[in-house]
């Protein structure tokens, strides 16, 4: 097991790295943005003085990596300062639309993780079928279509006839299951759209499989198929399947601004597209440096539970 | 012999054919093929490779691989015809009444589970046992199959256990629900000589105890000599003979057969040994391995032009490591390789392009050696344009030179992929593009264990004439002492690393020899039926001694 901690231990330390090399291209890209921030934000009247003087409240006239380092300190403590566009601390700011986020992801992943898994290995199982050819055909369809077409066709379909909200509107007072109900669509859609590339990835790693010598074994000793697929398969797939899950996972977090935006969901994405729109550029790189957290994070989680699949790997000689 | 005739029969297949689907046409690989076994009998199925053999052993189970399928006749088991009975049945039968032992267990072993978890299956699975007695009958069978540990090993994964007790691990997997019938196929192919003897004893002994009938596959006559009660030579999908295993090593009745054992006798004069000449290649003190561990103790030999020296030993010996050293590949810690009496850079990429070219190497697997995507044109011509500078006209006109050099047909081959030829065409290819660079040197490995025995005999012909057109100078790695005992002038002798004996092939097939060539040697099946009886016999007797 003492090979599996030092794995961690080094994929954590590349992935403070990469968050670190993140943070500078974060940083840095903002300060190459043309203008002059105080000035854009105060208007054209304003006065050399009061410019100045914003731009000291601002600590914008120190030198660029003394405002670097007091940002990465800054972030490293969960203060990401303040907001330009209405002077709140983005850390309160952050926090009640990254939850939501959160909550959205594990909804649309709870439901797609499962299904696609079982979808992948029936399509495994009874591959070349009709079932086989539906699945895929399905999948491939829905994936095609941008998302916002099928989050409008979901609104077409099952928010017009009443049966679900159009609007995700949701607020620290919704319950559980009002949360469950009213972005049920988005979920929907999100899973739509990332079932397609885990189902297929699972059904292609089973399949793939199928001519090893320990497949006919496995069906040479008289095991049902459903079993050989399962037991003999499916644990030897897990790593591709997982770097796939984890890709997905990392695209429900930070990819979901479309979504948002049609359902009207108050999550992270929406609040990164709305601060880009007003120029408020703390929010911005603090949105950007935690959607680079979880991409990292997530491959991480991906590298470590794949190794752990692999008993090569677990229980040297 | 008699009495297993007597008992009653097991297993009947008449007429039987398969086909192969290549492209989208099928073809028929088993042509009507008949066996008739009866219960406790074990049958050898011996042929070269493509003759159906695996084939035939997977249908007495009634089962087909994909891209095959079971075109005619009747297979009958205990009174079930396996092509008319539904899958179900088929399946409940495989693993219970017929199990299957594979050529190579550490792929047949599925990785991702403990040994013991893959022997209970079958038997959990089929409802004979519960886990918990599947369990203690695992430690009772791998404790008869001769297996290290055999309360603990059940436990490992595969990855954790090495080719020789895999394999018997895997028949006592087969044994779990005493089946009526055990195919093994090939079990022993992938393993060291003195590997091989364990695990045929071990396999011998147990179908004996358990009284169960078996196909033996193989193309290994000497081993099938010690295995079955009686043969069935295939070719090509049809039977050529088939009688009680005496008769058919003592009075081969098909001029096929007769040229299989044949083989075996092959068997080039052996050149004086050259004492005064500079060595070609001369391999002094080295010392080598990879990362702490040293695969290489202070080896030492030479090799003279138009000789063959024979480098022996089982995997993990450092024969390859040897190869890996004189080509540079691997730099030596201590020692140096001289060449035509001069030190050779230890790196390859400090040597000169005339140097890489006096020393070529011909590989074990001719199909992964050669890229797929390039035609026999530019595969044999890119040495010869490399090194010797050949453009247009005259490159075209040695590479028919080459082809012709190697018996193919220069117009009929030239523009042919690597996939468009069979298994021996290809190492011919492989020997042509290392003729390609005119060296004076060959380091073959492995280059005819891959193959078929007539095939191997003809590519062993081939390079001895080679040898002596150009005045070769070959280091041969083999683990097998039959290829030694055909073409080598003179012989290594390796063992974890270190040479334990060398000198003349002559003086090393006489005694005396050093208690681990002797061992090597003596475990080289012959084709004896009682050869190994006798042989565990005699090793029982020094023990007690």
């Amino acid at each position: 097991m003492s090979v599996i901690w030092t794995m961690i231990a080094k994929r954590l330390g590349l992935g403070l790295l990469t968050l670190f090399i993140i943070s500078l291209i974060i940083f840095g890209a903002t300060e190459l943005l043309p203008g002059d921030l105080a000035k854009s934000i105060l208007g054209q009247s304003a006065t050399p003085e009061t410019v100045a003087a914003f731009r000291r409240e601002l600590g914008l006239d120190l030198p660029a990596h003394t405002r670097y380092l007091n940002w990465l300190f800054g972030a490293l403590q969960g203060d990401f300062g303040t907001s330009l566009a209405n002077k709140r601390p983005i850390s309160d700011l952050i926090a009640t639309r990254l939850g939501n986020t959160l909550f959205l992801a594990l909804y649309a992943a709870a439901i797609s993780v499962p299904l696609s898994l079982t979808l992948g290995v029936l399509a495994a199982l009874y591959r070349n079928s009709i079932f086989d050819r539906a699945v895929n055909a399905l999948a491939l369809t829905s994936i095609s279509f941008p998302e916002f077409f099928v989050a409008y066709i979901l609104i077409f379909v099952l928010a017009q006839s009443g049966l679900f909200p159009s609007m995700a509107q949701v607020d620290a007072r919704t319950g559980f299951a009002e949360m469950l109900y009213r972005t049920f669509l988005p979920a929907l859609t999100l899973t739509l759209v990332v079932t397609a590339h885990m189902m297929r990835m699972t059904r292609a790693a089973i399949i793939n499989l199928l001519a090893s010598p320990y497949i006919e074994m496995a069906r040479l000793k008289g095991i049902k198929p459903m079993r050989v697929i399962l037991r003999h398969a499916l644990p030897n797939a897990l790593a591709p399947i997982i770097t796939v899950v984890a890709l997905n996972l990392a695209y429900l977090i930070t990819g979901v601004v479309v979504v948002e935006v049609v359902f009207v969901y108050p999550g992270l994405g929406q609040l990164m597209v709305d601060s880009v729109a007003k120029r408020d550029f703390p929010v911005v790189q603090a949105v950007a440096l935690i959607f680079a957290a979880a991409y990292v994070l997530l491959n991480l989680t991906a590298d470590v539970l794949s190794t752990l699949s692999n008993p090569r790997l677990v229980h040297r000689k | 012999m008699t009495s297993k005739t007597e008992k009653p029969v097991l297993l009947t297949i008449r007429g039987l054919r398969i086909e192969g689907r290549s492209e989208e046409t099928w073809s028929e690989i088993v042509k009507g093929v008949d066996i008739t076994l009866h219960k406790g009998e074990v049958l050898g199925l011996i042929g070269e490779s493509g003759a159906g053999k695996s084939t035939i052993g997977l249908a007495a189970m009634g089962f087909a691989r994909d891209g095959c399928r079971i075109s005619g006749g009747t297979i009958d088991f205990d009174g079930i015809d396996l092509r008319k009975a539904p899958e179900t049945e088929r399946r409940g039968l495989r693993g219970k009444r017929i199990a299957y032992v594979a050529q190579s267990a550490a792929a047949s072993f599925n990785p991702a589970h403990k040994l013991i978890d893959q022997y209970c299956e079958a038997p959990v699975q089929h409802g004979v046992m519960d886990r918990s007695e599947a369990e203690g009958d695992a430690v009772e069978l791998y404790r008869r199959m001769r297996l290290p540990n055999p309360e603990e090993i059940g436990f490992r994964y595969p990855h954790q256990v090495s080719g020789g007790q895999l394999q018997r691990a895997m028949t006592a997997m087969a044994m779990a629900c005493r089946p009526d019938l055990i195919i093994f196929d090939e079990p022993t192919t992938a393993l060291d000589v003195t590997t091989q003897i364990e695990v045929l004893s071990a396999i011998r002994d147990i179908v004996a105890q358990f009284d169960t009938a078996a196909i033996y596959i193989t193309h290994d006559l000497a081993v099938v000599a010690q295995m079955a009660d009686k043969i069935k030579v295939l070719l090509k999908g049809d039977e050529v003979e088939e009688a009680d295993t005496r008769t058919m090593l003592a009075n081969p009745q098909q001029d096929y057969t007769k040229s299989l054992w044949a083989v075996r006798s092959y068997a080039r004069p052996v050149q004086p040994p050259v004492t005064d000449a500079t060595p070609v290649v001369s391999v002094k003190a080295v010392t080598a391995g990879y990362g702490a561990v040293d695969i290489l103790k202070n080896i030492n030999f030479d090799i003279h032009k138009r000789r063959t020296v024979a480098v022996v030993g089982e995997s993990g010996s450092g024969k390859s490591t040897a190869a890996r050293v004189i080509t540079g590949l691997l730099s030596p810690r201590q020692g140096q390789v001289l060449f035509d009496g001069k030190a050779l850079p230890p790196d390859y990429r400090n040597r000169s392009r005339d140097q890489l070219r006096q020393a070529q190497m011909i590989y074990q697997m001719a199909d992964t050696a050669l890229n797929p995507k390039l035609r026999l044109r530019d595969l044999i011509g890119r040495p010869a344009q490399m090194y010797l500078g050949l453009q247009g006209k005259a490159l075209t006109e040695r590479i028919r030179n080459l082809l012709e050099l190697i018996e193919l047909e220069p117009d009929q081959y030239i523009d042919r992929l690597p996939s468009e030829l069979s298994g021996g065409q290809k190492q011919r290819i492989g020997i042509a593009r290392a003729l390609a660079a005119e060296p004076k040197f060959i380091i073959c490995d492995e280059v005819t264990s891959a193959l078929d025995q007539l095939v191997a005999e003809g590519i062993l012909k081939l390079l001895d004439k080679l040898q002596s057109e150009f005045e070769l100078a070959y280091m041969f790695i083999t683990h097998d002492l039959a290829t030694v005992k055909s073409i080598a002038d003179e012989v290594v002798v390796m063992k974890d690393g270190r040479v334990v004996e060398q000198g003349p092939k002559p003086e090393m097939f006489q005694p005396p020899h050093d208690p681990y060539t002797e061992l090597l040697l003596s475990s080289v099946p012959e084709m004896d039926p009682d050869w190994l009886t006798n042989l565990l016999n005699e090793r029982k007797q020094k023990e007690n001694s």
